[in-house]
């Protein structure tokens, strides 16, 4: 299950340290961002909620990169 | 500029201010620093916050961290000085936060116009659709509101928001978007057009094929969006690199401090710890890792991007890296080097086959009275009904096929073939086709086919593909069909040759006398021919195993049938690809026309990348490593260091945005 978000985020080096946390989150398979067009791809495990997962990623993306947004609506 | 863009330039505007009030302000000691306290909080409060935030996240080795300890270091010396009952020195650590955030600033607008571009560029995306209501009224929606079978107009000068079919009007369609080619297509009514395309002269009506989510400027548009998600190797060269760089850099600024001192004490000289300090700090503001982290990737977009307005779409920034190294191109033949459209050039009916047509022919005419008077005459209208009958049976049994020959084939008959005369169709990959007609077995294919039929058959000489035909398990002649040879394929190869490619190869289905004259014409290296869609993937199999890691191999097709061997080949091009999404989908890197000097436009857009790419890394880690160097001996002061790091990412990242110009031009002839 592969879905993609947009982000807001104002630096390359922020944009890769957001993927690092993104994939360590439980229920994250994989996970790309990409700064230039600012979204997030993320390829949930099975099973996952993805609702859940995905403010878990969001929480824990804030902590690393506290000017970083994530737009969980499409 | 963003809001957030506005507010920085503000704040940097107002610490900027105040520093050059404080120069004039006679106060001395601590009311100095609280003075300058104010300033250094209004630029770097943030950059404080989050460098706290960091350690306190355990996330601790970050540009702002690395800036944080820089200045904070630089105003406690100032302090420790003022202490030793010396002057104290605060404007340094102001100011180095105050460029800091200048540089910063200067960067998110730079890369944020280059972002946006680039993205322009590839902005094929339509706003809105005229929706044809039932009682006749036009309404503008959402390209995503419309059902699939609705009418949409689109007028002169709009983009056509998704795939259908014309149901009237006629005009002219500027396909440059979509293909990079600037000579516009004629449509008119019951035409399939696609999205992407921009009106230019007449109203269109269309009924919608596809929802806007499935039409083809949706799939180009996702696809170029997530291109930059597949990152090439130089890329993650960079990310390692940071992820190790920065925490050596701090852990080199703390021995650069430390060591030192602790060994002049050792040695018994003045410890001189301030002066180390400071170069440590000024070793670290040198140390952002910022420019290559951002030119590096941005490299890549400005390529992709580049390469789109030229109608090549590149789906990964890794595949743009491979095909800079491509040294072997593999060519599908048909549709691929050659046009793909076929001319039945001659039917030669077998001369025992056609007298035996003549004889069924002859005899009903015998039963009604009628005497041959004229044998000369009977034969020669035999030999016409003959040919006839036999392209009438090769097109019958080729009519279910959409392979280019099938279509040539019913071309040249020229007439409705009713589907239900044939029955029992079974093709054959590689070989043919079988199948009744009018309850007649009919078998039309190459040699092979033949053989395997156990049917002894004509050997033909002339250039061509040659479709034999047996009609009730009787070897009954021979179709000539030619292909014609794109008129930009010989090109496009001496320029593959030009740009490092090392051997061309040619991969056909078809007879070997064809193929080596194709070949011969356009100057490839190798043929192999008369292989079946299995010997393609094999014979680039074996090209794999020749090959050295290093040296990349593209095959090229037109995406039809090619599948395994493009997913096979380390680089798989789709040629011609407009409104096939076979095509789209098989393919690392899709031409949207079916020019084949698009790959060696490709092949340069990618050189020029890399090179681009190298040029960044070299340049940034090289100034970066100089000046270090400078730093750690106490040459370069921490302003030095604060235009190093700023010039070096505004060099690099106006370097990167070079990627996004390509040049078109070809040479004449």
């Amino acid at each position: 299950m592969k879905k993609t978000y947009k982000i807001e985020v104002d630096c390359a080096n922020c944009a890769l340290k957001m993927e690092e946390t993104a994939k360590k989150v439980e229920g994250v398979q994989d996970a790309t961002v990409s700064f230039m067009t600012q979204k997030m791809k993320v390829d949930f495990s099975e099973g996952a909620d993805e609702n859940s997962v995905m403010q878990a990623v969001r929480k824990a993306c804030k902590k690393v990169e506290s000017d970083c947004e994530i737009y969980l609506e499409n | 500029m963003t809001g957030k863009q506005k507010k920085m330039l503000f704040r940097i505007l107002a610490a900027a201010v105040m520093m050059t009030v404080l120069r004039f302000v006679p106060v001395k000691g601590y009311g100095l620093f609280g003075l300058y306290l104010i300033p250094y909080l209004v630029i770097g409060y943030d950059i404080l916050r989050k460098a706290f935030l960091g350690i306190v996240h355990g996330e601790i080795f970050d540009e702002n961290f690395l800036m944080a300890v820089a200045t904070v270091g630089a105003m406690l010396l100032g302090l420790y000085n003022v202490s030793q009952g010396e002057e104290g020195e605060f404007a340094e650590g102001v100011a180095v936060m105050l460029f800091y955030q200048i540089g910063e600033l200067f960067q998110a607008v730079a890369v944020g116009k280059s972002r946006r571009n680039i993205t322009a560029l590839m902005d094929i995306r339509p706003d809105y659709a005229n929706l044809e209501r039932e009682d006749g009224r036009l309404e503008q929606v959402d390209p995503d509101d419309v059902e699939t079978g609705s009418v949409i107009v689109v007028r002169p000068g709009e983009k056509v928001p998704i795939d259908g079919v014309v149901v009237e009007g006629a005009s002219s369609l500027n396909t440059s978007a979509l293909t990079g080619e600037s000579v516009p297509r004629d449509v008119c009514s019951g035409q399939e057009i696609v999205s992407g395309c921009v009106n230019l002269t007449g109203m269109l009506k269309i009924r919608t094929t596809r929802e806007f989510g499935e039409s083809t400027v949706s799939k180009i548009l996702d696809l170029v969006e997530n291109s930059s998600m597949k990152k090439a190797r130089a890329e993650n060269f960079i990310t390692k690199f940071a992820r190790y760089y920065t925490p050596a850099v701090c852990y080199g600024a703390l021995a650069l401090a430390v060591l030192p001192t602790v060994g002049n004490l050792i040695l018994g000289n003045p410890a001189n710890w301030s002066t180390w300090v400071i170069r440590a700090l000024t070793f670290l503001v040198i140390s952002c890792p910022c420019a290559l982290v951002i030119s590096i990737p941005l490299s890549f977009f400005g390529g992709i991007g580049g390469a789109s307005g030229c109608g090549i779409l590149v789906k990964g920034s890794n595949y743009l890296e491979a095909l800079s190294q491509a040294k072997y191109v593999v060519f599908d033949k048909t549709g691929t080097l050659t046009r793909g459209v076929f001319q039945v050039a001659g039917v030669y009916p077998s001369p025992e086959w056609a007298s035996q047509i003549a004889a069924e022919d002859a005899a009903p005419a015998a039963e009604t009275g009628a005497v041959a008077e004229d044998d000369v005459i009977g034969a020669a209208t035999a030999a016409g009904l003959a040919e006839r009958k036999l392209l009438e049976y090769a097109a019958c049994a080729e009519s279910y096929s959409t392979h280019p020959i099938s279509k040539s084939l019913k071309e040249a008959y020229g007439r409705e073939i009713a589907p239900e005369r044939i029955t029992g169709v079974e093709e054959i990959g590689g070989h043919g086709v079988t199948a009744l007609v009018d309850g007649v077995p009919v078998a039309a294919g190459n040699d092979k086919l033949m053989k395997k039929l156990g049917i002894a058959c004509e050997e033909v000489r002339e250039a061509g593909t040659v479709v034999h035909l047996a009609v009730n398990g009787r070897y009954s002649g021979y179709l000539l069909i030619a292909d014609v040879v794109k008129e930009q394929a010989a090109e496009a190869i001496r320029a593959l040759k030009a740009s490092g490619v090392k051997k061309t190869v040619m991969l056909t289905g078809d007879s070997r006398g064809v193929a080596e004259h194709v070949a011969g014409l356009l100057g490839l290296d190798e043929v192999k021919s008369e292989l079946l869609p299995a010997d393609k993937v094999e014979a680039v199999e074996k090209l794999l195993k020749e090959k050295s890691a290093k040296e990349k191999l593209v095959f090229v097709g037109d995406g039809i049938n090619d599948a395994p061997v493009l997913s096979r080949a380390d680089i798989g091009v789709a040629m011609g690809a407009l409104g096939s999404d076979a095509a789209i989908e098989a393919a690392d890197i899709v031409l949207m026309d079916d020019d084949p000097y698009k790959l060696a436009l490709a092949m340069q857009i990618s050189r020029k990348c890399m090179r681009i790419v190298y040029e960044n890394i070299l340049f940034a880690l090289g100034v970066k490593g100089v000046c270090l160097a400078l730093g750690a001996a106490g040459i370069a002061n921490m302003w030095m260091a604060i235009f190093a790091d700023v010039g070096v990412m505004v060099l690099a990242v106006l370097n990167a945005v070079r990627c996004l110009r390509v040049k078109t031009g070809r040479k004449a002839g």
